[in-house]
């Protein structure tokens, strides 16, 4: 049976799955019936410094958009950093760590960008006996209007600073929560290097407006008849998310910086592919929110039984296992000719393939009147949106053309040897004659 | 009230007061909002629907299915009631399992269909408590057309006739208009007075005039109103009723199921209405189902119907079949009836076993009945119609008859199922022929 536990620049747990910091670790109710139900780590809700705590709004926080049957597909936050006195969540993080000291217990800070303030809260955190502390340089909405999060974020000399006073203030283990609101992720994450962090997590939340309340004219959450963006985050962020990890995985400056994976991860398959692109632990918010804390039994037991199959007996044996094969689109063999193939018995005659293909692609999908539907493999050029919008899984499929068999399309021989744009003849820029 | 359940005879009360209301409740309840929009986003959209194909009326399905996923329920009515204006009953009444529902793609994948019957119901429902007719009518022709018949393919035909700006005079031989919506529909399919409801809604184009206790042949003659009208559509349905050709048939507690089913729908109280505890209905078609069902559901204790055919070969469709079944209607195929017997009134029918070429195998049976009805079909009634194909009235292409201005449609013209949806169709069909080739002759006399 696969080892779950994890040891993530140091700080145990045992297993990778923890809450990320947000309203469900935002007290210590909340976390005994997380570490209760099986997470394996919680990063506190970020706390701010001493004084008068920050408020938040009496209204909606959170917009939403939906997929069918009312499946929560995206969430939007408008929620600041907690919003209850510092000492009480020091308080209250230092008993729970006490009674659970096997589970991760990280504390996320967002102090205004000057160095005493950082000075002052990390020996109060110390104190608790977390296991770390995350940095967020990422909340993209209310704080950053006050110059922290994101506003830090987006400016990797001022990660790669307040890292520097963080490493230099305290011995706990530093991650820097990245914001993906920005251009190219690789240079916050690469200034979170420079300054001497431990991990990166990624990502915070995404600048959004859910949606548009057509009778108030106001964005959602419509507060008085305004809205402000929040951040969004849930299923629908995932493509993003998986993207920027890797980018920071594959990058030589930053390969081999351990990252904690965040974004959308909602079953077990999603935690396992962050891990596989690089994250040594996920972090998981949206899911637990929609449907409460007992997911954690799922993505425990589909994890441990995907390994098991796998023959992968620890987590360190699954991170970053994808990484080599994220490449450019250069590098992409040009000469791996594949063709739609649609099983006739488990096609339920929708038509969708031929809509899709016939509208918006290549009308390479051919209806008979007794609504046959045949791929034409000389018009067919492999795109997969057949494939994307059957709704039956697994009736259409690509198939690769095996070498020597002629592409009926372009009338040439599929070649065995592989060829990308670099060696392309159309390519002005090429380096290499391209293989014959 | 034991005692009355199992009194024989025909008799009135056989059950609890509260026990009508029950049984003759909706069959199928309509879909609240919420359900509307899980069963909404089932549908696929599909290219080319199948669905649309099987609907007699063509209407296109997935799209208002979309617009009630959307949160536009009055749109998805409208694109309904462009394509069948008497969309809200076919929702009810369409044997859907073997139309649109039955070519959903759903039940290749997974044996459950988009259930677009409700959703059709829910979107004419929205729009028709708003009390709103979404058509107007063009701009007057001067033209008038009469159409006989105050059923689907009239009430269609005329609706589509005032939209093209023709002004229509209804002839009805019954006291209320609907036809078979009014009063040979069962009941539990039709609650609440829908059929009057959705009449008075249709009428709402303006233009159309009903005239009813107004009888072809009795009250007016087709060579009256083809004199004095523009055009003249028949859809006066089947008038008339087979009858057994049995000795004994004119004993009391025979009758024509669709009498009963009519006193039935027109009843103020049904705990008033007399059934037979012992009761046996003859025929396999909607009409006998109907019967069957409603006689158990007044309180018949057996209700046996029996058909002469093989259960495969039933009109009914299988739902209906399965309906009977739940509601306690014993099912016998393969049996005809060969003799009455009784002293005055019937006590029992005889039935002879027949094999699937209908030849007599000798094995004959008794079953007891107080009450018997006839339900193996319908005849054109009438004299000086245009020619027949076969007891029905011969069309060509959208309606038209053997007499120049006359179309017909509905049950009393030949080809097309006897169906609700199918009559609505043909009765719009006609109505856009005889508006092209009254435009066409005006345009030439011009």
């Amino acid at each position: 049976m696969a080892n779950l536990s994890t040891n993530f620049v140091g700080i145990k747990s045992p297993n990778p799955f923890w809450l990320a910091s947000a309203p469900p670790t935002d007290k210590e109710y909340n976390v005994r019936r997380a570490f209760e139900a099986g997470w394996g780590g919680v990063v506190w809700k970020t706390l701010g410094e001493a004084g008068p705590p920050v408020v938040n709004v009496n209204g909606p926080r959170y917009g939403a958009i939906w997929g069918a049957d009312r499946r929560l597909l995206g969430l939007n936050n408008i929620e600041l950093i907690t919003d209850r006195p510092l000492e009480v969540n020091l308080r209250e993080m230092k008993a729970v760590k006490r009674d659970y000291p096997d589970r991760a217990l990280v504390a996320s800070l967002m102090v205004p960008c000057v160095e005493e303030a950082w000075k002052a809260i990390l020996p109060l955190v110390e104190e608790t006996g977390a296991d770390g502390v995350e940095l967020n340089f990422g909340c993209p909405h209310g704080m950053s209007e006050r110059g922290m999060g994101s506003a830090v974020g987006q400016v990797p000399e001022y990660i790669e600073m307040v890292t520097r006073w963080v490493k230099q203030y305290t011995r706990m283990p530093c991650i820097v929560k990245l914001t993906p609101n920005i251009t190219d992720v690789r240079k916050p994450a690469q200034a979170a290097k420079r300054g001497g962090a431990d991990a990166v997590s990624l990502i915070n939340t995404i600048n959004s407006i859910t949606s548009v309340d057509l009778d108030l004219f106001a964005p959602e959450p419509t507060i008085d008849g305004r809205g402000a963006h929040g951040g969004y985050c849930g299923p629908a962020v995932k493509p993003i998310a998986l993207n920027m990890v890797a980018e920071i995985a594959r990058d030589p400056e930053t390969a081999g910086l351990p990252i904690s994976g965040i974004g959308g991860v909602t079953t077990w398959r999603d935690a396992a592919e962050f891990l596989t692109l690089g994250a040594g632990s996920v972090q998981v918010c949206t899911a637990a929110m929609t449907y409460g804390f007992k997911i954690v039994e799922e993505m425990i037991s589909g994890l441990s039984e995907w390994m098991d199959t796998k023959g992968f007996t620890t987590i360190e044996e699954v991170t970053g296992r994808a990484v080599p094969n994220c490449s450019d689109w250069k590098n992409l063999n040009l000469n791996y000719v594949s063709k739609a193939r649609i099983n006739q018995d488990l096609c339920i005659k929708c038509g969708r393939c031929y809509a899709a293909c016939e509208d918006t692609s290549h009308q390479a999908i051919a209806m008979s009147p007794e609504r046959v539907f045949e791929v034409k493999d000389d018009e067919c050029v492999a795109c997969n949106l057949c494939v994307n919008v059957c709704p039956v899984e697994d009736c259409i499929t690509m198939e690769r053309l095996a070498p020597g068999v002629v592409d009926e399309r372009t009338g040439k021989v599929v070649e065995a040897e592989p060829a990308d744009w670099t060696t392309h003849p159309n390519n002005p820029m090429a380096t290499a004659t391209a293989a014959e | 009230m034991k005692a009355k359940a199992l009194e024989p005879g025909v008799v009135a009360g056989r059950l609890a007061r509260q026990a009508y209301a029950e049984n003759f409740a909706d069959l199928h309840p309509p879909l609240d909002n919420h359900e509307a929009l899980v069963a909404a986003d089932r549908c696929y959209f599909c290219h080319d629907a199948p669905c649309i194909t099987a609907c007699p009326t063509s209407i296109d399905i997935p799209l208002f299915i979309r617009q009630i996923a959307t949160g536009t329920p009055d749109a998805a009515a409208k694109t309904i009631l462009g394509q069948n204006i008497l969309g809200g009953m076919c929702a009810r009444v369409c044997p859907t399992e073997t139309l649109c529902e039955e070519a959903c793609v759903r039940m290749t994948a997974e044996h459950r269909p988009v259930e677009i019957g409700r959703l059709q119901r829910y979107a004419t429902d929205t729009l028709m408590a708003k009390g709103v007719h979404p058509f107007e009518r063009a701009p007057g022709t001067g033209k008038r057309i009469a159409v006989v018949g105050a059923g689907p393919a009239g009430l269609a035909c005329a609706h589509r006739l005032s939209m093209n700006g023709h002004d229509v005079v209804i002839h009805d031989a019954r006291g209320k208009p609907g036809g078979l919506n009014e009063y040979g529909i069962a009941s539990y399919k039709s609650v609440a007075g829908f059929a009057a409801r959705e009449v008075d809604w249709l009428l709402k184009i303006g233009g159309i005039t009903i005239e009813t206790g107004s009888m072809l042949g009795r009250d007016v003659t087709l060579a009256a109103l083809n004199a004095d009208y523009d055009a003249v559509f028949l859809a006066m349905g089947l008038g008339g009723v087979n009858a057994l050709g049995l000795e004994g048939e004119e004993r009391d507690g025979l009758h024509d199921a669709v009498d009963f089913i009519a006193d039935l729908r027109q009843s103020e109280d049904l705990a008033a209405l007399p059934i037979g505890r012992d009761v046996v209905v003859i025929g396999g078609g909607m009409t006998a189902i109907d019967a069957a069902v409603q006689a158990r559901l007044l309180g018949a204790l057996n209700v046996t119907l029996v058909y002469r055919r093989s259960r495969a070969r039933m009109n009914a469709s299988e739902f209906e079949q399965d309906l009977a079944a739940s509601k306690g209607v014993r099912i016998i195929t393969n049996a005809q009836p060969i003799a009455i017997h009784g002293n005055g009134a019937v006590r029992e029918v005889e039935f002879e076993y027949t094999d699937d070429a209908l030849l007599p195998t000798g094995e004959r049976f008794r079953l007891p009945a107080d009450q018997v009805f006839r339900a193996i079909g319908q005849t054109l009634f009438g004299d000086g119609l245009p020619d027949l194909d076969g007891r029905k009235i011969a069309i060509t292409g959208a309606g038209r008859t053997s007499l120049p201005g006359v179309w017909a449609g509905g049950d009393c013209a030949a080809g097309g199922d006897d169906l609700t949806v199918t009559a609505v169709a043909e009765g719009r069909d006609a109505a856009e022929d005889i508006h092209a080739s009254l435009m066409a002759s005006a345009a030439k006399e011009a």
